[in-house]
């Protein structure tokens, strides 16, 4: 994988324009280096959640991993999104996964290693759909817009409360309604259900 | 800030889809498997947020899709561990190579 980024880096380079080669070639920002710190630790962390054997390791892991997807976040400067990151993802989504691995399995054991083959041929779907998605997207070359992004909670809570065009009332509603439909089926499939005859 | 380019922040988002697809063909165990899913559905939503943030800062769209998506994330897991502590009262195990009863 190294190697294909080191390529595509090579291809970058020789295609862009002078003046472009010019900024590249002085030292990174601070902003820069914020971000690419992020994203190897967002990485690492992934990997590491979807490889560590102990379950409960698994699940903290990924814990880190969604904080540092919340840290990019307010590296983008949309901080109310970073904010329901951190409060639905780390205080909800993991606490309620990690109390399920208490419920469920004894969370010191190792987990049974998965056959060579599936791993193997895993990885290889997956490095192979990595090059060919990531080759389509640097190829095609987003034309991006250098204009401030007002993504201010009184403009997003304006727009989520308004029901003319534009608005996302009804899916607010929507959404709210299968929020109630999902608490009453997790009550009733995970209910204890009692003995037929008493 | 708009000295990165978009394709790298891209970049970042495919690599964790693709990890979480590796998370999903390799493990066997359910909440392995969920938390798989979790890893897919916030490289989504990063891209949704670039996408939004990059080409259409005028709009609001891919922070609305961010939002219902991380709602509907919660819906289902909640729903997903349900289903799951069920299974392991009946079957003592969460594996899904032993979940076979509606198989055939």
């Amino acid at each position: 994988m190294k190697c294909l980024i080191t390529i595509v880096k090579l291809k970058n380079n020789s295609s862009a324009s002078p003046a472009l080669r010019e900024t590249e070639d002085e030292a990174m920002t601070a902003s820069q280096i914020i971000f690419y710190l992020i994203s190897a630790f967002i990485l690492s962390m992934g990997v590491l959640s979807v490889t560590s054997r102990k379950i409960f390791r698994s699940a903290i892991w990924l814990l880190f991993s969604l904080i540092g997807i919340a840290a990019l976040y307010f590296w983008m400067d949309v901080q109310f999104i970073a904010a329901v990151q951190i409060v639905v993802y780390v205080g909800g989504i993991v606490v309620l996964i990690i109390f399920s691995i208490f419920l469920t399995q004894q969370s010191g054991k190792e987990m049974p290693k998965a056959p060579l083959l599936r791993t193997v041929a895993g990885a290889l779907a997956v490095v192979f759909g990595f090059a060919f998605t990531y080759l389509l997207i640097d190829q095609y070359g987003f034309p991006t817009i250098d204009q401030p992004f007002d993504n201010d909670v009184a403009r997003i809570g304006n727009a989520m409360l308004n029901t003319q065009q534009g608005g996302y009332a009804l899916p607010f509603e929507v959404v709210s309604i299968l929020l109630l439909a999902a608490m009453v089926g997790c009550i009733v499939i995970a209910l204890k259900t009692k003995p037929e005859e008493k | 800030m708009s000295d990165i380019p978009v394709s790298h922040i891209l970049f970042v988002s495919t690599a964790l889809f693709f990890i979480g697809m590796y998370g999903l063909f390799t493990r066997r165990n359910m909440i392995t498997m969920l938390m798989a899913i979790e890893l897919i559905l916030n490289s989504v939503n990063i891209n949704f947020v670039v996408f939004n943030k990059y080409l259409y800062p005028e709009k609001l769209d891919g922070i609305f899709f961010t939002i219902f998506i991380v709602t509907i994330a919660a819906a289902e897991a909640a729903v997903a561990i349900a289903i799951i502590i069920n299974l392991y009262r009946s079957h003592k195990s969460i594996d899904v190579e032993d979940a076979t009863d509606m198989k055939y």
